[in-house]
C-alpha cells in the first residue's frame, strides 16, 4: 500500500506539472509520432454495407500500438520519482516493446515478464524487446499467459519497491493504476474527437474499441462519456462459450478480486481464476479494468464478444480492402464495427480505435486457414 | 467473552518467557490426509498456533514454494468445504488455535458471512486475508468479528505509522509483521531493518497488549531464534512446506522440532504485553 500511496502522490503532483507535461508532450510528438491520423475506410465500409467506418490509427504510433502513450508517461514519472529501474508485464508483447523503447529512450534499465505461452506465440516481440535492451523473463507458473506475467511483475515490484517502478500496461490493478493509465491514454480520445469533428462536422454515432484490460478503449471512450455517442467494447469470444475457451468477462464472469482490483472476473464456483483463451494474446486476460465494469453496470458502454474466427476474418478483410494489417486485438473491434455498420444507415458514422498493427500476428493468421 | 484460543496461546508463551511458534501449511497439500499428518507433526513438535492456507490460483504474495504448494492442492481439488473438513479433523484431536489464511476472492465467491460462519463452525479461531489491506477492510472485518473470529492484518517495513495503527486497531489475536518487502519464501538471513520495524509496530498498538508475530522469509532455527527475541511469535511457512516437499514427513517433523526448540529458547522483550 505504501508504494501505491507514493505513486498516487507523485502522479497527482506531476500530472499538473507544466514541465512534466511539456516533456511528455515533446516525447509523444517528436519520438512517438503523435498526433496519429484518423482514416476513412470507403472500401471496408462498402463491403460492410451500412455506416461509414473511420479508424483512429494508433497502429501508426511508434512501436506499433497505443501502449507507448502510457509507457512514455509512466517511465517519465518513474524518473521523476527517482526510480532507477522499471519492470513490466506483457501479453501480446506490445506493452513490453513500448516499455522497453521508453526505457531505452529515457535511459533506465527494464525487465519485462512474459508468459511462456505468449513468448512462443508472439516471438517477434520477444526479439524486439531484447534488441531494445530490456531483459525478458519467462513466466512458467499458472496458465503461463498475461495474468501470470502480472503476478510475477507484482512480486518483483513488492520486493524491489525502493528502486523500482512497475509500469502496468492496462487500465487495471490497484488504485491509482487504472486512473494513471486512463490519463495517459486519454490523448487517443481527445485527438480523435477533434479530428473527427473536422472530418464530419459532428461526433460519430458510435465508437468501438477492443477490451483486454481496457486501456485503448478507456482512452477513446473518455472523450465521449458525457456525450450521446453510443460506446461499444469488444471482448475476446475465443473459440466457444465454455469456461476456459474465451475471455468474455461480461458474458461469463462474476464480481471478484484479482490483482488488487474488484471487477468482473472469470472464475469458477470456488473463486479460483479460470484459464482464458483468445487468438489474440492481448485480450487473453480473466479480469477487465474496473472502470469498464462500472461503465457496464451503468449501461453507458455496451460490451460484445467477437470470436477468434471472426477476428481473423476482419483482419483479412481490412488488409484486402484498405491495405492495413491490424493487430488481432484491434481486428476484434473491426469485426464488431462491421457487424454494427450493417444495422445503421449510410449516413451514420462509426469510429473504431485501431489500437495496434498486425505484423506480430502474421504467423498466427497464416496458420489459421480461412 | 472469554479470551480467544489465540490470545490464550500467546499468553501461555509469554508466561513461559518464550516466543510462540506458528507453523503454516497449505490445506490439501499433500492431499487432505497428508496435511492432517503434517498438522499432527507440528502439534507434537509443540507449535502454539497453526495457520492453514486456502490455495488460490493467483497467489501474488507468495514465492515459488507456496505457489507450487497451492498448485498441487488445487490440482487435488481443494476448495473451502475441503478446508472445513480438514479443520474439523484437526480439531477432533487437537486444541491448537487455527488461523485461516486466504486470499480474498475464494471467501468473496462463497460469501463472506457464510465463509466466516463455516470457518468458525469448522474450528477456526482467526482469519488472515492476505490481499485485504486495512483501508479496504471496513465492511469485511466486522463481519468476521461478528462470527467470533479473530482478525489478523499484515504490516510491512514500508507501512506508515498510520497504516500500522489502523492494522493494529483492526487486528485481534495478533498483529502480523512481514519481515521484509517481498513475497513469502525462505531467505538466508533476517533483514537488518527488522528490529526497527517491530518497534514501530509495537508503538502502533493503542492498548499495548496485542501480541506481535513476525513472518515471511524465516527459514532456519537460527533465524527463528533471532526473530523470537524480537517478537512474541514467529511464523514459518515456506521452509516447512519445502521440507515436506523434498524430504517428506520425516524432514518436516525434524525441522518442526528444531524450530519449536528455537522459539522456546527465544525470550521476547518484556514490552510484549503490559499485563
Amino acid at each position: 500500500m505504501a508504494p501505491l500511496e507514493e505513486l498516487e502522490w507523485a502522479f497527482a503532483r506531476y500530472r499538473a506539472d507544466a514541465r512534466f507535461r511539456a516533456d511528455l508532450g515533446a516525447l509523444l510528438s517528436t519520438y512517438g509520432g503523435r498526433p496519429t491520423p484518423i482514416t476513412e475506410t470507403p472500401r471496408l465500409s462498402e463491403s460492410a454495407g451500412g455506416a461509414r467506418i473511420v479508424l483512429k490509427r494508433e497502429d501508426l504510433l511508434h512501436t506499433g500500438a497505443h501502449k507507448l502513450n502510457n509507457c512514455l508517461g509512466q517511465v517519465l514519472l518513474a524518473k521523476r520519482m527517482g526510480k532507477t529501474r522499471v519492470v513490466a508485464e506483457t501479453g501480446a508483447g506490445q506493452h513490453g516493446v513500448a516499455t522497453a523503447a521508453a526505457a531505452a529512450r529515457l535511459g533506465i534499465p527494464c525487465v519485462v515478464y512474459m508468459g511462456a505461452v505468449d513468448m512462443e506465440r508472439q516471438s517477434p516481440n520477444v526479439s524486439r524487446i531484447r534488441l531494445l535492451g530490456a531483459e525478458v523473463v519467462p513466466v512458467d507458473s499458472g496458465s503461463r499467459t498475461l495474468k501470470d506475467a502480472i503476478n510475477e511483475a507484482m512480486r518483483d515490484w513488492i520486493e524491489n519497491v525502493a528502486t523500482t517502478h512497475y509500469v502496468l500496461g492496462s487500465a487495471l490493478g490497484p488504485h491509482p493504476y487504472p486512473a494513471i493509465v486512463r490519463h495517459f491514454q486519454s490523448i487517443i480520445g481527445r485527438e480523435a474527437r477533434a479530428q473527427f469533428r473536422r472530418l464530419a462536422g459532428r461526433d460519430p454515432h458510435a465508437a468501438v474499441a477492443c477490451v483486454g484490460g481496457g486501456s485503448n478503449a478507456i482512452g477513446l471512450f473518455s472523450a465521449y462519456l458525457d456525450t450521446a455517442v453510443s460506446l461499444h467494447g469488444v471482448e475476446a469470444g475465443g473459440r466457444g462459450r465454455r469456461p476456459g475457451d474465451h475471455a468474455a468477462r461480461f458474458a461469463g464472469g462474476a464480481v471478484g478480486v484479482l490483482h488488487g482490483t474488484r471487477t468482473m472476473l472469470l472464475q469458477d464456483a470456488d473463486g479460483q481464476v479460470l484459464p482464458t483463451h483468445s487468438i489474440s494474446a492481448g485480450l487473453d486476460y480473466p479480469a477487465v479494468g474496473p472502470e469498464h465494469a462500472y461503465l457496464a453496470s451503468t449501461g453507458r458502454v455496451r460490451y460484445h464478444r467477437v470470436s477468434d474466427r471472426q477476428a481473423v476474418h476482419a483482419f483479412r478483410l481490412l488488409a484486402r480492402t484498405e491495405g492495413i494489417l491490424p493487430a488481432l486485438e484491434s481486428a476484434h473491434a473491426v469485426a464488431f464495427a462491421v457487424r454494427l455498420a450493417r444495422t445503421m444507415s449510410k449516413r451514420s458514422w462509426i469510429l473504431v480505435n485501431l489500437s495496434g498493427r498486425g505484423d506480430k500476428d502474421l504467423e498466427i493468421v497464416e496458420n489459421s486457414g480461412g | 467473552m472469554t479470551a480467544s484460543r489465540i490470545a490464550a496461546a500467546f499468553e501461555l508463551a509469554a508466561g513461559e518467557r518464550r516466543s510462540a511458534f506458528i507453523g503454516y501449511l497449505t490445506a490439501g497439500d499433500p492431499a487432505a490426509g497428508g496435511t492432517l499428518a503434517l498438522a499432527r507433526s507440528l502439534d507434537r513438535a509443540g507449535a502454539d498456533v497453526l495457520e492453514l492456507g486456502v490455495p488460490f490460483s493467483d497467489p501474488i504474495a507468495d514465492g515459488p514454494v507456496l505457489q507450487r504448494s497451492a498448485e498441487r492442492s488445487l490440482a487435488a481439488g481443494t476448495n473451502l468445504p475441503a478446508v472445513w473438513r480438514l479443520a474439523r479433523a484437526i480439531r477432533r484431536e487437537s486444541a491448537t488455535p487455527l488461523v485461516l489464511f486466504s486470499y480474498l476472492n475464494p471467501l468473496l465467491r462463497r460469501g463472506l458471512e457464510r465463509s466466516a460462519a463455516e470457518a468458525k463452525a469448522a474450528g477456526f479461531d482467526a482469519v488472515l486475508v492476505t490481499d485485504l489491506p486495512p483501508e479496504e477492510a471496513g465492511e469485511i472485518q466486522p463481519l468476521l468479528r461478528s462470527a467470533f473470529l479473530d482478525t489478523v492484518f499484515l504490516v510491512s517495513p514500508t507501512s506508515s505509522v498510520e497504516r500500522m495503527r489502523s492494522a493494529a486497531r483492526l487486528s485481534s489475536g495478533f498483529l502480523y509483521v512481514v519481515s521484509r518487502a517481498g513475497t513469502t519464501g525462505a531467505r538466508d538471513f533476517l533483514p537488518p531493518t527488522l528490529p526497527a520495524t517491530i518497534v514501530r509496530a509495537r508503538r502502533a498498538r493503542s492498548g499495548g497488549r496485542l501480541p506481535i508475530a513476525v513472518g515471511f522469509g524465516i527459514s532456519t532455527p537460527a533465524a527463528a531464534l533471532a526473530a523470537g527475541r524480537l517478537a512474541d511469535g514467529v511464523v514459518v511457512g515456506s521452509a516447512l512446506v519445502a521440507a515436506a516437499e523434498t524430504g517428506g514427513r520425516a524432514a518436516f517433523e525434524t525441522l518442526s522440532r528444531r524450530l519449536a526448540a528455537a522459539c522456546r529458547r527465544a525470550t521476547p522483550p518484556r514490552t510484549g504485553g503490559r499485563p
